[in-house]
C-alpha cells in the first residue's frame, strides 16, 4: 500500500512528521516551569500601564521598536542589562519585535523623565530632526476609553484597586502610553530622577545653582545623565566643548539647539532660566 | 481522459483576479511604508501611520494575494491532478466571497488598529475564525475530490498541496489562540517567552507553508505542463519532500536568537536551518536537471525565464537563510534591514515570480483563449526582475552597514556610533528601495493589464509576437 495513493492516509502521516518537530521545540516548553521563572520586583501591569500597552499595541510601535536585550557586549552598552526570561511573564502577547528601525525600548523606563516623552511622542521631528518616527500628537487629545479597564484587568487576572481604575478618568491616551513605557524593564517602584540626585548636591549649591540644577533634572538629565556624564548627549563635566566652552557658547547651544540631537530650548527656557542651567553646568565642571 | 469542460473552474478565474487585486493594493501599501520611512510627514492621519500600515502590508500580500492565488490555483491543479471535478463547486464558490470578505474586514480592522500584534498573525479573533472557515471549505472541497479521483497515483504537487492544508490549519489556530476581552480585543493565551516561542514557531512555518510548499507545488505542476519535460527525479522529490516537512517545524526559534529563550531550543532550530539547505537544493536540482538539454527553450517560451528564474531565487533565499540562522550571523543582521532583503528575494523573486507564471499559464487555458500580449509579458518579467534585485540589494548593504555602526566601539569600550547616526545612514538606501519598487509596481502593473486584456481576447486572436 503507497501513501501516495491514499489521500486520508497520507494526511495523517504528514501531521504526524510535522508535529514531531512542533512538540518539541515549541509545546514541550509550553508546560515548563522554567520558561516563565518568577524574577524578584517584576510586577504586572497597572491599569494605566495595561492601556498604555494596549495603545502602544494598536499603533504598532512593535513594527519599528524591539523590547528585547541580548547579551553582547555592543547591546548592553547601548540598552543595558540583558533581558531575562522572568522579565516577560505578565505580557500577553510578547512584544519582543523583529525589526529595529528604531532604538530597543525593554529598558526605556526611567531613561527620561516624562516630559521628555510627551515632547518626543508629541513631535520627534522636533526633538531630533532626522528621526524616522511618526508624530502621535493627536494621541494627547484622544480621551482613554476606560470601558474596558476592568475586565482587562481581571482577564488577565492582575491586581488592582478600584481607585486606580477611578484614577483613569480624564486621561488621555498619551499619559497610558507614558506610563507604560516609564515601566518598561523597571523590576521597582520608579524613583523620580530629580529626588536622586538633588539631595547630595544641594548643600553646596547656592540658589542661583540650585534652581539650576532642578532645571537640568527636568530638562536634560534624560540625555546628558543625572551625574552629567553624558548618555543620548555628551559629557558635560569634562572641559571639552565641541561648540566652544565660553558662557555665550552654552547659551547658543541650548537656545538655538545643535544638529547632532541637541533640541532647542528657547520655547521652554527663558534668558534667567539658561543663565541657571549654565550656572549649574559649570558647577559640576571637573576640568 | 476526461474533456476540459466537465471541470468546475468558475471560482479560479473568481480566485485569480481577486489575488491580483489584493496585490495591487498590497503593493501600493508597500510602497506608501517604504516613502514614509525617509518621508515621516507622510504620516497623514492615524489610521495611515507606518505602524498601522506595515501590517496591511504584510497580511494583505500574504493572505489577500498569495492564500487567495493558492488556493485559486489549487482548485485547478486538484482537479487536473485528480481527473475529477470539484466535488462541491458550490461550496468553492462560496469560499471566494468568503475570502474576499475575510481579507477586506481583515485590512480595515488593522487601520483601525485592530490588532494582536504577532507577525503575520495581526487580525482579531472574530477574523481569524473566518480565515479558520475559508481554510476548511478548502480542504473539505480538495480533500472529497482526492477521495473521488480518477488517477491512481498522487502527483508531487499534491502532497505539497496536502501538507499546506494541515500545516496552515495546526499554525493558525494554535498561535492565534487568545482570551477575549472585547469584539476588537483579546489577550494572548501564551505569555513572555512561550508566546514569542509559540509566535515564531508559526511565523517561520507559515514561510514554509504559504510560500514555500504550495508555489512548489505549482513549480513542479506547471514547469513541466509549459515545457511538456518531465520532472528529472521521482526519488529525489520524494526525499526533499518528506525531509523538508520535518525539518521546518523546528526552526522558528531562529528568529530568536539571543533573545532569553533557552539555548538548546535556538541550537536546535540553528541546526536544523541549516540542514533545510538540503531538502530546499533537492527541489532546486530537481528543476536545473528538468530543463537539462531543453536550455534553448527560455528562447522560445516566454513562461520559463519565470520558473528558472524563481526557482533560482528560491535557491539563494535557502542558502542565505540558513545563514542568517547562525549566531555570529544573527547578532551583526537580526533587527536590521538585511531581512526586509531576504524576505523580498523570497516573495518577489521567488513566489510573486512563480504565481505569475502559473496565472499566465491558467488565464489564456480558462478563458479559452491566448495571452493578449507575450512581448508585455517579457516587459513584465524585466521590471519584476530589476525592481527586485534594487530592493534586495540595497537592503543587503544598508543592512550590513547598520550591524556595522550599531557593533562598533571605540578603544574603551564605549560605542562609536549613537541610534541616530546609524538611522541616518539609510536614508538614501531606503530611497532606492523606493524607486525599486515603483520599477517593480510597474512590472506588475503591466500583468494585471495583459491578463485584463487576455480575458477580452476572445476567440482567440494570435498572441502578439
Ligand atoms: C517608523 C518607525 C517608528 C515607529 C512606528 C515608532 N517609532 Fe519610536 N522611534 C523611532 C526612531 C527612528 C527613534 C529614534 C529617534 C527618536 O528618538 O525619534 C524612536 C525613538 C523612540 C523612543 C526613544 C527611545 C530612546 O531610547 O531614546 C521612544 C520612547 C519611542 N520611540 C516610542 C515609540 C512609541 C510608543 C511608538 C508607537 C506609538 C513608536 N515609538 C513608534 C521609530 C519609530
Ligand atoms: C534629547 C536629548 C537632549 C536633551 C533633552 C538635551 N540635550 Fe544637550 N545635547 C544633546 C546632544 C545629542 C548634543 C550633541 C550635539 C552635537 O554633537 O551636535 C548636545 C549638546 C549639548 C551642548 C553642547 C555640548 C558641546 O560639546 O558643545 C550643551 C551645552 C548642552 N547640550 C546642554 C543641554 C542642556 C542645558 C539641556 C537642557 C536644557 C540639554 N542639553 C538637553 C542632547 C540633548
Ligand atoms: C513594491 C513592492 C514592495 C515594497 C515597496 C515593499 C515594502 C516593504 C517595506 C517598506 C517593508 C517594511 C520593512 C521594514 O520593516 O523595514 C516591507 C515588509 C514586508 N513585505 Fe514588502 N514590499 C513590496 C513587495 C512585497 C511583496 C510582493 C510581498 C509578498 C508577497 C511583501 C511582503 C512583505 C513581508 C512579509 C514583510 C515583512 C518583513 C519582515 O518582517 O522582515 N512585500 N515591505
Ligand atoms: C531554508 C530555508 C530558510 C531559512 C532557514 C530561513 C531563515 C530565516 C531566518 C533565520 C530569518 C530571521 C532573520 C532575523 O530576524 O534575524 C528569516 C526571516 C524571514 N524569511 Fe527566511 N529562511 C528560509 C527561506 C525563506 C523563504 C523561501 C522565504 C519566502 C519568502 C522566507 C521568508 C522570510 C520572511 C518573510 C522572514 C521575515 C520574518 C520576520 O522577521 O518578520 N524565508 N528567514
Amino acid at each position: 500500500m503507497s501513501i501516495y495513493r491514499k489521500p486520508v492516509i497520507f494526511i495523517i502521516v504528514s501531521l504526524v512528521v510535522v508535529l514531531v518537530g512542533s512538540v518539541v521545540s515549541t509545546f514541550i516548553p509550553l508546560f515548563m516551569p522554567s520558561m516563565e521563572p518568577a524574577l524578584e520586583g517584576i510586577t504586572p501591569y497597572n491599569p494605566i500601564e495595561l492601556e498604555g500597552r494596549d495603545i502602544y499595541i494598536r499603533e504598532g510601535c512593535n513594527n519599528c521598536h524591539t523590547q528585547t536585550v541580548r547579551p553582547l557586549l555592543f547591546e548592553t552598552a547601548r540598552y543595558g542589562e540583558p533581558s531575562k526570561l522572568g522579565e516577560f511573564v505578565h505580557d500577553r502577547p510578547h512584544l519582543w519585535g523583529s525589526k529595529r528601525t528604531g532604538p530597543d525600548l525593554a529598558r526605556v523606563g526611567g531613561k527620561y523623565p516624562d516630559s521628555w516623552h510627551y515632547k518626543h511622542m508629541e513631535n520627534p521631528q522636533a526633538m531630533f530632526k532626522d528621526s524616522n518616527m511618526p508624530p502621535y500628537a493627536w494621541l494627547a487629545g484622544n480621551r482613554l476609553d476606560t470601558s474596558l479597564a476592568e475586565k482587562k484587568m481581571k482577564t488577565l487576572h492582575f491586581p488592582f484597586a478600584d481607585a486606580e481604575i477611578r484614577a483613569l478618568d480624564g486621561k488621555t491616551e498619551m499619559d497610558a502610553l507614558v506610563a507604560y513605557l516609564q515601566k518598561l524593564g523597571r523590576t521597582k517602584k520608579p524613583q523620580p530622577l530629580a529626588a536622586t540626585t538633588q539631595g547630595a548636591a544641594t548643600a553646596v549649591e547656592s540658589p542661583a545653582v540650585a534652581e539650576g540644577h532642578k532645571i537640568f533634572d527636568e530638562n536634560c538629565a534624560g540625555c546628558h545623565g543625572a551625574d552629567l556624564a553624558g548618555g543620548l548627549g555628551p559629557n558635560l563635566t569634562d572641559a571639552e566643548w565641541k561648540f566652544g566652552g565660553s558662557d555665550a557658547d552654552l547659551i547658543l547651544s541650548i537656545t538655538e539647539g545643535r544638529p547632532g540631537g541637541m533640541p532647542s530650548w528657547k520655547s521652554v527656557l527663558d534668558q534667567d532660566k539658561t543663565g541657571k542651567v549654565v550656572a549649574y553646568i559649570r558647577s559640576r565642571a571637573k576640568g | 481522459m476526461r474533456q476540459e469542460e466537465s471541470y468546475e473552474d468558475g471560482a479560479v478565474k473568481g480566485f485569480i483576479f481577486s489575488s491580483l487585486f489584493w496585490l495591487v493594493i498590497g503593493l501600493v501599501v508597500g510602497l506608501l511604508i517604504a516613502a514614509q520611512l525617509f518621508a515621516p510627514a507622510l504620516n497623514l492621519l492615524p489610521w495611515l501611520t507606518y505602524g498601522r500600515l506595515r501590517p496591511v502590508h504584510t497580511n494583505g500580500l500574504a493572505f489577500g494575494f498569495a492564500v487567495t492565488a493558492i488556493i485559486g490555483v489549487s482548485y485547478y491543479v486538484v482537479q487536473r491532478l485528480a481527473r475529477a471535478p470539484l466535488v462541491f463547486p458550490g461550496l468553492a464558490r462560496a469560499s471566494l466571497w468568503l475570502m474576499n470578505i475575510t481579507v477586506a474586514l481583515g485590512a480595515a480592522s488593522l487601520f483601525m488598529g485592530f490588532t494582536s500584534s504577532k507577525e503575520y498573525a495581526e487580525l482579531e479573533w472574530p477574523i481569524d475564525i473566518l480565515v479558520v472557515v475559508v481554510w476548511v471549505m478548502f480542504a473539505v472541497n480538495m480533500v472529497a475530490t482526492l477521495i473521488k479521483r480518477r488517477e491512481e497515483q498522487m502527483y508531487i504537487s499534491l502532497w505539497y498541496l496536502l501538507a499546506t492544508v494541515v500545516v496552515v490549519a495546526l499554525l493558525y489556530i494554535v498561535n492565534n489562540l487568545a482570551i477575549p476581552v472585547s469584539w476588537f480585543k483579546s489577550y494572548s493565551a501564551y505569555a513572555g517567552a512561550n508566546d514569542a516561542n509559540v509566535q515564531w514557531w508559526y511565523g517561520h512555518n507559515a514561510v514554509a507553508s504559504l510560500f514555500t510548499f504550495p508555489i512548489l507545488a505549482f513549480f513542479y505542476y506547471f514547469l513541466p505542463k509549459s515545457t511538456n519535460l518531465p520532472i528529472y527525479s521521482h526519488r529525489l522529490s520524494i526525499i526533499a519532500f518528506w525531509s523538508l516537512v520535518f525539518g521546518y517545524m523546528w526552526t522558528g526559534a531562529h528568529h530568536l536568537v539571543y533573545t532569553p529563550i533557552p539555548d538548546w531550543i535556538q541550537t536546535m532550530a540553528i541546526a536544523l536551518s541549516i540542514f533545510l539547505i538540503a531538502p530546499s537544493w533537492g527541489s532546486v536540482i530537481n528543476g536545473y536537471y528538468t530543463m537539462q538539454g531543453s536550455w534553448a527553450t527560455v528562447q522560445s517560451n516566454y513562461l520559463v525565464k519565470f520558473f528558472l528564474w524563481g526557482i533560482t531565487f528560491y535557491g539563494l533565499q535557502t542558502i542565505q537563510g540558513p545563514t542568517q540562522a547562525i549566531r555570529w550571523i544573527s547578532q551583526f543582521v537580526h533587527y536590521t534591514d538585511y531581512i526586509p532583503g531576504h524576505v523580498h528575494m523570497g516573495t518577489m523573486g521567488w513566489v510573486t515570480m512563480i504565481i505569475s507564471a502559473s496565472f499566465y499559464y491558467l488565464v489564456p487555458k480558462l478563458y479559452n483563449t491566448s495571452l493578449y500580449s507575450i512581448k508585455l509579458a517579457n516587459n513584465h518579467f524585466w521590471l519584476v526582475l530589476v525592481g527586485q534585485l534594487i530592493f534586495s540589494i540595497t537592503m543587503w548593504i544598508t543592512g550590513l552597514q547598520q550591524g556595522a555602526m550599531l557593533t562598533a566601539t571605540n578603544e574603551d569600550g564605549s560605542l562609536r556610533y549613537s541610534f541616530l547616526e546609524t538611522l541616518v545612514h539609510n536614508y538614501p538606501y531606503w530611497m532606492m528601495r523606493f524607486a525599486g519598487g515603483i520599477i517593480y509596481f510597474a512590472g506588475i502593473v503591466i500583468f494585471v493589464y495583459n491578463l485584463a486584456k487576455t480575458t477580452a481576447n476572445r476567440g482567440g486572436r494570435e498572441a502578439a509576437a
